[in-house]
């Protein structure tokens, strides 16, 4: 009994976690129909700038509040620095092109922020583990079980809620139905598309740096924590189809799950849950479960 | 006219190739072996950009080479190159011929991260398992044999160097037919419009599956033939990384030949020998500059401009 | 004359729209048949259902007494049905040639990986090709090259050289000008004339189906209203409305 909580809590939390570094991928892949191969560059220097901000200013005793305030702060940062440069300066000049064009951009510009990282925060490993371990933990049917995990799957919660109420209920969720539905005819609404592109690409790199800002206490940096991040978000997103968000999040919780019930019951699988999962959906369902097929007109 | 003489040069390319050993050091050779074998598996990529399917974990099979050939080093004791290189060959073939049954329904941007996803896997396995792999610190090649005895270092090297560019020829060669072919047109034919193909009687699945099974070949081969050269293969083979550098090289030369890959390969194993000795940590940073470079600038890659110049000096 | 084409109860709806309701229809062979009908009325979702891009929802399609309902594109045109599109669907890169010469490849099913695409043989029977289509200076020009009447052409070339039992045009002279459509026409009937293939054309042009079809169908909100000789089925008032919105 014990042993299942803890599953279901270690699961809930992983699941906080993907869907937290996998929304904006999605997100972005939604409304700009490119799959940016920089979200894990994204999520690393939102992980990089968010310990070096807890680093210097938050206390080891400071509040829920401050912390999660400065994680947020480094996450803005990051995706208002990178956002509009990336969509701006480069993006914009190859949505007419072929999509393997546009892949191949966001991956040379992975490459560029590979090294960028690399070259402002070194290659030694930075920890800040602070939240994680002054939040302490609480007492849950007899085991203990630390609260910074909690504060995870609280963020997620509530980023869900705010980017459905956002699609569902918004002037601007309205727009980018629009624009998803149909570029020209959106334009001919008056609507400023390019401006609607930045805004997109801008939010979902926010988001990529808030999930790496919020998983900065767990883990220690390294170089190259980015690519991981991009594969495990991209097999979430797959899972759940391409571009949908309510996708990502039951994409998130089946491979949380799943992959927490391996760690303890079957671990040599563990690496392989989430590649597992993902090919057996695409197997039944290439479109991922909320994906849809599209049917060339001819 | 001058038919009969058009091919004194190849001739003359093929004779300074053959004699190179001779003449180079050591050093640059191994570079050139090295080279020209990772041209194979970069020849793999174009291949399959002819049908614009984009890889980013091409690497898969290069490492699924590799590794076939030290485990058989390793489990089985061969030794002789010759096996090595067909065991390679058919990893190749056989993980593409499995993993192409789910990857080849798929186009963009699904095909370009199944591949980096699998081929992470691959690399997880690689790390995981220990004590079959041997982890981070890889399989060790010991000297090959060739059916010759009494192999010193640098007549080993030769010989690898040798090999690779027969091989290597040969499989460029069957490459290049296979483009002037039906089969190889149909790849083109499956870039510019599927729904057509489909309506000629034409499987488009099929002929996808086969570019997959025949550019996971070439990267099975190019796979041992790097690991017999460095004498030592680690997971890194499979890393996103690699796969990202075999695309890097397939843009860099363009897809309008099979000489590009060679010549881009080439070129881009001599640049970063001395620009990673500069600065290690700026060296991405520039392939991903010189890729912006290529996609705004020179979309047809480094070969177009031999056409440039070709068009611009009259037939 | 024996049937060739059959559909049994065809039914197709897009969302709650039926696009097709409860089709029976028999296309004989060696025929000339052309569909009319306004936008929206089912004439394509017909040839994309008989040539299996698209699945009925009721119903059943024989091809000369075989069950093709659940096959592929690829299988129904193996079995000798070809068509072209209203746009035309092309190889934009490859050369005019050799969008013939896969089409050649495909019809002797020969698409190998040794020999050359480019074969003496495939070459002449082409460039015959292109000559009975008015192609032939465009022979070694890209596809997307091409003013849009070649391309129009080169599409129903690519059908036609399949040598298919049953050839599906689909608007054969949308995006023609008026007066180059009888010429189109008259091309295209010239290089059908003498060979056995039967075909059936889908047009919104009334001038078109009178002047080259023996059988016209007219299709509205997804049934057939008329069947029979052109020049009575298209005199008739509740046709003329259907098609042309008034009489």
């Amino acid at each position: 009994m014990r042993l299942l909580l803890v599953v279901l809590l270690d699961g809930l939390a992983y699941a906080a976690w993907l869907f937290l570094v996998s929304a904006g991928l999605t997100f972005t892949y939604g409304v700009l129909r490119v799959l940016n191969l920089a979200h894990g560059n994204l999520y690393a220097l939102g992980a990089y700038l968010g310990a070096t901000l807890l680093l210097h200013y938050a206390a080891s005793g400071s509040e829920v509040a401050a912390t999660l305030g400065l994680l947020l702060l480094a996450a803005v940062i990051i995706g208002i620095l990178a956002g509009p440069l990336i969509e701006r300066v480069f993006l914009r000049r190859v949505y007419s092109r072929d999509e393997e064009v546009q892949l191949l951009l966001t991956f040379a510009i992975s490459l560029i922020l590979e090294d960028v990282t690399k070259l402002i925060w070194g290659v030694t490993p930075v920890v800040a583990d602070m939240p994680y371990t002054s939040f302490g933990s609480v007492r849950l049917g007899g085991i203990s079980y630390p609260w910074y995990p909690f504060l995870l799957v609280g963020v997620a919660l509530g980023l869900a809620g705010f980017l459905w109420f956002v699609v569902t209920h918004t002037r601007l969720g309205k727009v980018l139905a629009a624009v998803i539905a149909d570029r020209e005819v959106s334009a001919t609404l008056g609507i400023h598309v390019p401006r609607v592109y930045t805004f997109a690409f801008t939010a979902g790199a926010i988001l990529a740096a808030l999930g790496g800002a919020l998983t900065a206490p767990m883990f220690s940096l390294v170089p190259g924590i980015g690519a991981d991040v991009l594969v495990i978000s991209f097999a979430v997103i797959a899972i759940g189809g391409l571009g949908s968000i309510g996708g990502a999040a039951v994409g998130s919780v089946v491979v949380g799950l799943a992959r927490s019930a391996a760690v303890y019951f079957f671990p040599e699988l563990d690496l392989f849950t989430i590649y597992l999962i993902m090919t057996l959906v695409l197997l039944f369902r290439p479109q991922g479960l909320f994906g849809e097929i599209e049917i060339r007109r001819i | 006219m001058g038919g009969s003489l058009r091919f004194i040069p190849f001739l003359l390319l093929g004779l300074a190739l053959i004699t190179a050993p001779f003449v180079l050091s050591g050093w640059v050779l191994f570079l050139l072996t090295v080279a020209g074998a990772k041209a194979l598996a970069v020849l793999g990529v174009v291949l399959l950009l002819r049908a614009k399917l984009l890889t980013f974990g091409h690497a898969l099979y290069y490492a699924a080479g590799a590794y076939a050939a030290g485990l058989g080093v390793k489990y089985l004791g061969l030794h002789n190159g010759f096996a090595l290189i067909g065991l390679a060959f058919v990893a190749g073939l056989g993980v593409s011929a499995l993993l192409g049954l789910l990857v080849i329904r798929y186009r963009g941007v699904y095909f370009a991260l199944l591949n980096l996803a699998f081929s992470m896997v691959l690399y997880g396995i690689l790390l995981k398992f220990y004590s079959v792999t041997g982890g981070t610190d890889g399989l060790a090649f010991p000297a090959p044999t060739f059916g010759l005895i009494g192999l010193s270092e640098a007549s080993l090297r030769a010989q690898l160097y040798e090999l690779t560019l027969f091989l290597g020829s040969l499989l460029f060669y069957l490459t290049y037919r296979f483009f002037a072919s039906p089969a190889g047109y149909v790849l083109f034919a499956i870039r510019d419009n599927e729904v057509r193909v489909a309506y000629m009687g034409i499987s488009v699945n099929a002929a996808v599956y086969l570019g997959y099974i025949i550019a996971g070949g070439l990267a099975g081969v190019a796979g041992v033939l790097v690991g017999l050269s460095v004498g030592h293969i680690t997971p890194d083979l499979a890393f996103w990384s690699q796969s990202g550098e075999f695309v890097f090289v397939a843009i860099l030369g363009g897809v309008g030949s099979v000489f590009a890959p060679v010549v881009g390969s080439i070129l881009f194993e001599f640049v970063r020998n001395y620009a990673f000795e500069l600065s290690p940590y700026t060296w991405q940073m520039t392939l991903g500059a010189a890729l912006l470079l290529i996609i705004f600038f020179l979309p047809g890659g480094v070969w177009s401009l031999v056409g440039l110049a070709r068009t611009r000096s009259g037939p | 004359m024996s049937v060739l084409l059959e559909t049994v109860g065809l039914t197709r709806f897009f969302g709650a729209v039926c696009a097709l309701e409860e089709l029976n229809l028999c296309i004989h062979e060696g025929d000339m048949v052309g569909i009319i009908g306004s936008n929206g009325s089912g004439k394509t979702t017909f040839l994309n259902l008989v040539t299996g891009y698209l699945k009925p929802a009721r119903g059943c399609i024989l091809l000369a007494g075989r069950d093709i309902t659940l096959l592929s594109p690829r299988q129904i045109t193996r079995l000798g049905v070809a068509r072209s599109f209203q746009i035309p669907q092309l190889y934009l890169n490859l050369t005019v040639m050799e969008n013939l010469l896969l089409a050649l490849a495909a019809r002797s099913g020969r698409v190998g990986l040794w020999a050359r695409l480019h074969r003496q043989n495939w070459m002449r029977e082409g460039q015959e090709i292109l000559k009975q289509f008015n192609l032939d200076r465009y022979g070694e020009q890209r596809v997307a090259e091409l003013p849009e009447g070649a391309r129009k052409l080169l599409d129903i070339a690519l059908a036609v050289a399949l040598q298919p039992r049953l050839l599906l045009m689909d608007e054969p002279t949308a995006g023609v000008s008026t007066q180059d459509k009888f010429a189109v026409m008259d091309t295209l009937v010239s290089t059908l004339r003498g060979s056995s293939i039967t075909t059936v054309f889908v047009e919104h042009d009334m001038d078109v189906v009178r002047r080259y079809s023996r059988r016209a169908l007219v299709f509205d909100q997804g049934r057939v209203i008329a069947d029979g000789e052109p020049s009575a089925v298209l005199t008739d008032a509740g046709v003329k409305r259907a098609v042309l919105g008034h009489a």
